[in-house]
């Protein structure tokens, strides 16, 4: 691969004494002799030939290097290698020649926002019609070279043959006349493949979809060139690290800034100027320490003194706040779903059965903490950073700093880590406004403390759960009551309920077959900020219901997985408002009959996972295997899991088997890898990760108190089967987290007899 | 005036200054691939090698490096090629990437101390880098095949 990652804001290109490498928002290039006008956010293009653009998306040189621009943002999930080999396969390129660009934020790309497990799931037909066009393009200024009918031009493996006359030419010359054309449009209603301008390849003739391949920064990687938001630099900058309100929404009532002043190599010391926006994606207040290094700002920082006024929200104690969620699961509450007659079935029963889960605050806690660099100038910013949603950033910025829309320009680095962290840019207001305020380029830097203190935290939730059983331990009515602060609190602080989005992660489409079924939703105030994170509201809601299936289970002393599949019921596609749902359903923006809740695909998977991990293996005292199944972002995942608890409570994950059917997988092996990630992601939270708040303050501050799982920890191995599928494809970044806990408590619980409600598990295997 | 080799580069810094090691490499030296993470040596992604053995940069006072040659990502290997990185191109180990360097240079460090870890030395010594991508089953593949690589050249 030739691919580095490159701006493309900045194709022209500019000299560097740095090798032969293209960088994007290169790092530091001291001594190479640049002048102070050369942001160190411009590209050197490597490529040197003029590109001819065939579409938005594709470009092509004279030598035929192809290149490909990534709209969506780069977390670890490899959306610049997946989105690159969709494209790729149907331009019939060469692989060896594709290199792929960063896109900035510009509403032209079309959705741009990285989050949800979009990227392939959202765009693959349209991304398949950006290469299928560019290779129509291709084949048609080949025809006209050689005054040849279209349709006998065939695009082959970066060139054009015309078989009757063995003529064959190469991407590269063709690029120019091929260039010349409109694009066949691509998108919109009415829009027929079949049609004569082009059409997309049968899956028969994909020669990169469906085959792994290693991601496109591998290289970069692997040698510490890769370049993230921490590590932008422009001439001329400094390095800003702000105190902000230990409340949310504390204001400042006085500060001495003298102390931090006289830290060698501070500049300034201001409140950052953010005006009366709060809320949303608007920067928290703050102080903020501005030097010539990030050394210098944090101990600059450290000296500051600060009176705040700290505001309602200091009332918040997280410990209260559970109590009042868990009251609220044992009274009635709002009915968003209602099936058949849920209180005559319980009158009825042989046998009930409830249960109470707890799922706390959880910090995304990224491995890079967020940084932006920012340069306001002449009515104009420009940005440098790591963000999930370049377009919000842009329209923020413009907002915010009251400039026109078209002279705002965000550009994306690769992130390091973001789980939904990311798409709150926040951090991105912060430097344009310092930048405004003192102007100079300012970038940003989030200490990890930063980070968790002020963070947008997975909601914290109580739920119950209960059951009716008839005579033979079937389930003849389920009653799921949840409560928890919803992310709309965060946007609008009189938000008291749970959106018909997020009960939609796991909760409303539920696919249990019982005849009787009730959903409920309480009401909770939001006293932080509330955000999603990887998987959202499905990792409580998976929790819960793949929990409580496997004590149901043992309460009939039947098979926990045979069980399951049972409550699952026969092979359906489930009609939700049949079954009794009273709110929308998302579906992950999704047409329902596209991507319906299909209950033989979600069986299936269970299945693979149970026969992965060897279900029914006979297993010595201490050992136990638990399993879950979950549907979310349209694909199926199920998880299986062998533990080994010893007498002292030290939990061993001994095996782990995950089953994915994410429809059409284009990288295989990514698509593993985020199965793996899900899970161990899944597992961080579980182990030990909580945030708590008291007085309104989070009461962890680094990862010495705020716990990820480690290599220790982990499982040695995950394996993962991939579903052989034809369905379109669904999320892969997302769906791998949620089944996880349950599966691994329920093998807790096979192992120990002991069950685990309340997450983390910290020390209840010790109790 | 400490006076340290980076890469094999010399650099210095004044005896009094509280600068860690980090940020010298990141901030002075312009050298990016050293990742900060947490500030605290609690997340190793900012692991480099002091006369070769693993240290955490952001604890690490600059001018305390006296005399000794650090190491960072960019100096492992000449050509990108040291059996640890061969390994974790063939495990296609990084999501993110971000912890990568550090992992690397742990893993480095590691080999160079324990030619053969077993799944316990590999617990024991990687434990300190924490990547929350859950990458950590590539890892341990990754070192095992750079063990076997290493010690066939």
């Amino acid at each position: 691969m030739i691919t580095k990652i490159e701006n493309v804001s900045r194709r022209k290109v500019l000299k560097t004494g740095g090798g032969a490498g293209v960088f994007m928002l290169a790092t530091s290039l001291s001594g190479c002799g640049r002048k102070e006008d050369e942001i160190t956010g411009a590209a050197v293009n490597a490529l040197s030939k003029k590109l001819e653009p065939l579409n938005l998306f594709v470009s092509i040189n004279e030598q035929g290097t192809v290149q490909v621009l990534c709209h969506r943002a780069e977390m670890g999930q490899h959306a610049r290698t997946g989105m690159a080999r969709v494209i790729a396969d149907e331009l019939e390129a060469d692989w060896d020649k594709i290199d792929v660009l960063q896109a900035e934020g510009e509403a032209k790309y079309g959705d741009q926002n990285t989050d949800g497990s979009t990227t392939i799931r959202a765009d693959f037909m349209r991304l398949r019609r950006i290469g299928a066009s560019a290779r129509s393009m291709l084949e048609r200024a080949a025809a006209e070279t050689w005054g040849v009918p279209a349709e006998e031009c065939k695009a082959v493996m970066h060139e054009v043959v015309h078989q009757a006359s063995g003529q064959r030419l190469s991407y590269g010359a063709l690029a120019a006349a091929a260039a010349a054309f409109d694009p066949p449009a691509y998108e919109g209603e009415g829009f027929d493949p079949g049609a004569k301008t082009y059409s997309l390849k049968d899956p028969s003739e994909w020669r990169y979809i469906g085959k792994s391949a290693q991601i496109v920064d591998l290289d970069d990687i692997t040698v510490g060139k890769a370049v993230y938001g921490q590590d932008v630099e422009m001439p001329g900058m400094k390095i800003a690290v702000i105190e902000r309100g230990p409340v949310l929404y504390a204001k400042v009532k006085s500060f001495d800034g003298a102390a931090a002043e006289a830290v060698a190599g501070v500049s300034n010391v201001l409140k950052l100027p953010v005006g009366k926006r709060e809320g949303g994606f608007n920067p928290l207040v703050g102080v903020a320490v501005v030097a010539d290094n990030t050394w210098a700002a944090i101990e600059g920082r450290r000296a500051l003194n600060i009176e705040w006024e700290e505001g309602a929200n200091a009332d918040y104690d997280s410990a209260s706040y559970r109590a009042e969620l868990e009251a609220s699961v044992k009274s009635p509450q709002r009915v968003v779903r209602d099936k058949g007659d849920v209180d005559a079935a319980f009158a009825s029963a042989a046998q009930t059965l409830t249960a109470d889960y707890y799922v706390p605050h959880i910090a995304h806690a990224q491995m890079e903490p967020p940084a932006a660099l920012a340069e306001y100038k002449d009515g104009k910013v420009e940005v440098w950073t790591s963000t999930q949603n370049p377009q919000q950033a842009r329209l923020d910025l413009a907002d915010i700093l009251g400039v026109d829309y078209a002279n705002v320009r965000v550009n994306n680095a690769l992130l390091g880590g973001a789980f939904g962290r990311k798409s709150k840019p926040d951090f991105v207001y912060e430097a344009a406004l310092l930048s405004r305020e003192l102007g100079i380029p300012i970038k940003v830097i989030w200490t990890r403390e930063d980070d968790l203190h002020h963070d947008y935290l997975h909601s914290v939730s109580a739920q119950r759960v209960e059951g009716a059983m008839g005579e033979n331990g079937d389930l003849t009515a389920w009653r799921h009551r949840v409560t928890f602060p919803s992310i709309g609190t965060t946007f609008n602080p009189a938000t008291e309920e749970g959106s018909a989005g997020e009960l939609g992660l796991g909760f409303t489409d539920n696919p249990f077959a019982t005849p009787n079924m009730r959903l409920e939703n309480g009401k909770a105030k939001g006293k932080i900020r509330i955000g999603w994170l990887r998987s959202v509201n499905n990792i409580q809601h998976a929790f819960a219901v793949q929990s409580f299936a496997a004590e149901l289970a043992e309460a009939a002393g039947r098979d926990p997985k045979e069980y399951l599949l049972e409550l699952i019921g026969p092979d359906r596609v489930i009609d939700l408002a049949a079954e009794g749902l009273s709110v929308d359903y998302g579906n992950y923006n999704q047409p329902y009959v596209d991507y319906p809740i299909d209950t033989a695909r979600l069986k299936n998977v269970i299945n693979l996972a149970a026969d992965g991990i060897g279900w029914d293996s006979e297993l010595p005292a201490g050992r136990g295997m638990g399993i879950a199944g979950h549907r979310s972002f349209l694909s199926y995942v199920a998880t299986a899991i062998e533990v080994a608890v010893s007498d002292e409570g030290d939990l061993d994950i001994v095996n782990v088997h995950v089953a994915c059917d994410c429809g059409i997988a284009v990288n295989p092996e990514s698509v593993v890898a985020q199965m793996e990630g899900g899970s161990i992601f899944a597992l961080s939270n579980i182990l030990n990760s909580a945030i708590t708040v008291s007085g309104g303050r989070v009461d962890q501050n680094n990862f010495h108190d705020y716990r990820m799982a480690r290599m220790h920890e982990a499982p040695k191995n995950v394996g993962v089967t991939l579903v052989e599928s034809d369905a379109p494809p669904g999320g892969v970044g997302e769906p791998g987290t949620p089944p996880f806990a349950p599966a691994l408590t329920n093998a807790i619980f096979a192992a120990t007899g002991k069950r685990i409600r309340e997450l983390p598990i910290g020390d209840q295997l010790r109790a | 005036m400490a006076e340290f080799t980076v890469n094999g580069e010399k650099h210095q810094i004044d005896d009094d200054s509280t600068m860690p090691l980090l940020w010298y490499l990141r901030d002075i030296a312009g050298l990016k691939g050293t990742k900060f993470g947490c500030g605290v040596a609690q997340c190793g992604a900012c692991t480099v090698h002091i006369d070769g053995t693993a240290v955490r940069s952001c604890v690490t006072p600059a001018a305390s490096v006296d005399g000794r040659n650090v190491t960072t990502i960019e100096g492992l290997s000449e050509n990108g090629d040291h059996p640890v990185q061969s390994a974790w191109r063939e495990h296609n180990v990084p999501q993110c990437g971000y912890c990568q360097s550090g992992q690397m240079m742990q893993a480095a460090s590691l080999l160079s101390d324990n030619p053969d870890p077993s799944d316990d030395d590999i617990d024991n010594i990687m434990q300190g880098n924490i990547c929350r991508c859950g990458t950590y089953p590539r890892i341990r593949a990754a070192i095992k095949t750079a063990a076997k690589t290493g010690s066939a050249s």
